[in-house]
């Protein structure tokens, strides 16, 4: 079978991809969704609070009507399909963001450590090292905190995860170069007067193809986690701008009067990251059978 | 042996240097004066120097650094005005926003975290090994496809997504259980249990799921190695087999995991405690990147790091001692 016959035939995987596409299709089109509704996810609706009950939505299911489709934000009545829509946005954009930076830097460093002379890779391993012994989520938070509030805030987002989190992505590179490059096909091309960089771009990056998207894959929803997380603890995205880390993070506060609030962004990052857990799952049967027992 | 220690250490030190280094260098850049804020409103600019003398930040930054890493071994002095703030040794610097050393801060906190850390990776070890062995031995088929799922879920789910789903089901639905507020062991061990109860499920429900698939992975590439082949040929009983040597095999990788995960976890319990609200180390980082309380935020990061270095170096060295075919060059 070839290998889209078989991605086809894993009902995950095709599952996975069809919900992930579709978060994808949300965020992009979000101005046209939210001009579809007819709502924007800054405008203020206290008409729709229940002041008595301390800013709890009017209605049922935290205020669900033909306006608001999925209801209102308790304490502003902010618009949450809007809100939702938006916040798929951030919290896609800075997942694949900090995803492909990272994997850019690793794969930059794990070949110039797989390539280079042995003092080039004694010293980037040492790096990849340090990168892989820091604590990161510590440090993400603390280096958030420093840096002011004027600069834009999901570019950073994604900035940080990437350059705390290359470790994983170099390590991988680095271990398939050094073995890819005693191939005899790499001696052959050696020989035949190629230079490293070429070598580097037409023999042995096509084989760190399979085993560098596989990895991508699995750290893109933990990207997406870590995203969530730092909005949850307020030093990801500001306010207004919405994330779906940053609506639990209020949601804290009113789970016991609007549990719609916490059920809606909840619910949907779950399913993203259920979704790109599959992809990242039945890409890496496709692509590297060997390693098919990751989770099956 | 001795030489692999000496060099591991001398490894872990240089990390460490690295990291604080890098820290240091981060926050000397750091837009925010540290000093203005200590300071407060109303802040004259003759305030404001002895303050930042208070603080040694008047002086150049290598100055400092120095004065930094020799507190770190000797202790050192922060001369405010007519009174003497002291931060004994290991001083990893004074918190002037709470007025004490950044040292006795961390101590208090860090029973919380080791207690959240160790129930956590207790309880998932348990479930995760339990629940892999069963998948792994292949009994029963609905329960493999249920260990599956479980564990997909585990990875796709965030640990404070878990937390506020466990305290709206079980504080506020249910109401079997009061809202966690911390109880050290040595006053009520009981209390101190109940009140860490669903953090520990929470942190356990995205930890077990990993463990699971690593003890079925481990066990299922066991049962398939020739000494086991052997093992059934000469006639063992199945569940000799399995206890003796399938389930030692797949511990292996696991002993060495746990090493690193509870220093993972109390790296990342940041989320945990300040969901449950848990005065523990991470809400300290929490609420000193709020108050931009510098020295906090370095020091809480500088003890993580020693962590995970010591974890590294525990897992590694529990490696070569369970395994007989790990030898330490």
């Amino acid at each position: 079978m070839t290998r889209a016959a078989v991605a086809f035939r894993d009902r995950g995987l095709v599952a996975g991809a069809a919900i992930a596409t579709l978060m994808v299709v949300v965020a992009v089109s979000a101005p046209l969704l939210t001009a579809i509704s007819g709502q924007d996810p800054t405008t203020f609706h206290d008409g729709l609070l229940d002041s008595a009950r301390g800013g709890v939505p009017v209605g049922a299911f935290g205020g669900v009507s033909g306006e608001h489709w999925l209801g209102v934000e308790p304490g502003t009545g902010r618009d949450l399909f809007a809100r939702i829509v938006y916040g798929a946005r951030v919290s896609l954009g800075v997942a694949v963001g900090a995803t492909v930076l990272q994997v850019l830097i690793g794969l930059l460093a794990g070949l110039a450590a797989g390539l280079g002379g042995r003092w080039a890779d004694a010293a980037l391993g040492r790096l990849i090292d340090l990168v892989l012994a820091v604590p990161s989520l510590v440090l993400a938070i603390s280096l958030l905190a420093i840096v002011p509030a004027d600069w834009p805030r999901p570019v950073l987002l994604a900035v940080v995860i990437a350059v705390l989190g290359w470790g994983g992505t170099a390590r991988i590179t680095r271990g398939e170069t050094l073995s890819l490059r005693t191939r005899d096909y790499v001696a052959a091309a050696r020989v035949s007067g190629a230079g490293w960089f070429r070598v580097a771009r037409r023999e042995i990056l096509p084989g760190l193809t399979a085993p560098v998207l596989t990895y991508a894959a699995l750290i893109l929803p933990t990207n997406m986690i870590v995203e969530a997380g730092l909005s949850f603890l307020g030093v990801g995205v500001r306010p207004p701008t919405p994330s779906w880390g940053q609506m639990l993070s209020t949601a804290t506060t009113w789970f016991r009067a609007d549990p719609m609030y916490v059920v809606v962004p909840g619910g949907l990052l779950f399913l993203t990251l259920l979704a790109f857990v599959l992809v990242a799952n039945g890409l890496r049967r496709v692509l590297d059978p060997r390693q098919s027992e990751f989770l099956r | 042996m001795t030489g692999y220690l000496f060099r591991r250490i001398g490894g872990a030190l240089l990390v460490l240097f690295g990291l604080t280094t890098i820290l240091y260098a981060l926050f000397y850049l750091a837009p925010s004066d540290p000093a203005v804020l200590t300071c407060g409103k109303g802040c004259t600019p003759e305030r404001l120097a002895d303050v930042r003398h208070a603080m040694g930040v008047d002086d150049p930054v290598h100055v400092q650094y120095a004065h930094f890493l020799e507190g770190l071994v000797a202790g050192r002095d922060y001369p405010s005005g007519p009174d003497v703030r002291h931060c004994p040794a290991p001083c990893l610097g004074y918190s002037f926003e709470t007025d004490q050393p950044v040292t006795a801060l961390l101590t208090d906190r860090l029973p919380v975290s080791v207690s959240l850390a160790i129930g956590a990776e207790a309880l998932s070890l348990v479930v995760g090994i339990g629940a892999g062995m069963l998948s792994g031995l292949r009994r029963h088929r609905w329960l493999d496809r249920l260990v599956n799922g479980l564990v997909l879920t585990g990875y796709a789910v965030p640990v404070f997504l878990v937390g506020l789903l466990l305290l709206l089901l079980f504080c506020v639905v249910l109401q079997w259980l009061p809202f966690p507020a911390y109880v050290p062991f040595t006053t009520n061990p009981l209390l101190w249990a109940q009140n860490l109860l669903l953090p520990w499920v929470a942190l356990a429900t995205i930890q077990a799921a990993a463990y699971a698939r690593l003890t079925r992975a481990g066990i299922q590439e066991t049962l398939a190695e020739d000494h086991i082949r052997t093992a059934r040929a000469y006639g063992l009983p199945e569940r000799r087999i399995i206890w003796r040597r399938a389930f030692r095999g797949a511990m292996l990788p696991l002993v060495t995991l746990t090493a690193l995960d509870v220093a993972a976890i109390m790296t990342s319990a940041v989320l945990t405690e300040t969901m449950f609200g848990l005065p523990g180390i991470g809400q300290l980082l929490v609420g000193a990147v709020n108050q931009i309380d510098l020295p906090v935020v370095v020091g809480v990061t500088l003890l993580t790091g020693l962590l995970i270095v010591v974890a590294n170096a525990v897992a590694d060295l529990l490696y070569a001692a369970i395994d007989p075919r790990v030898q330490l060059r």
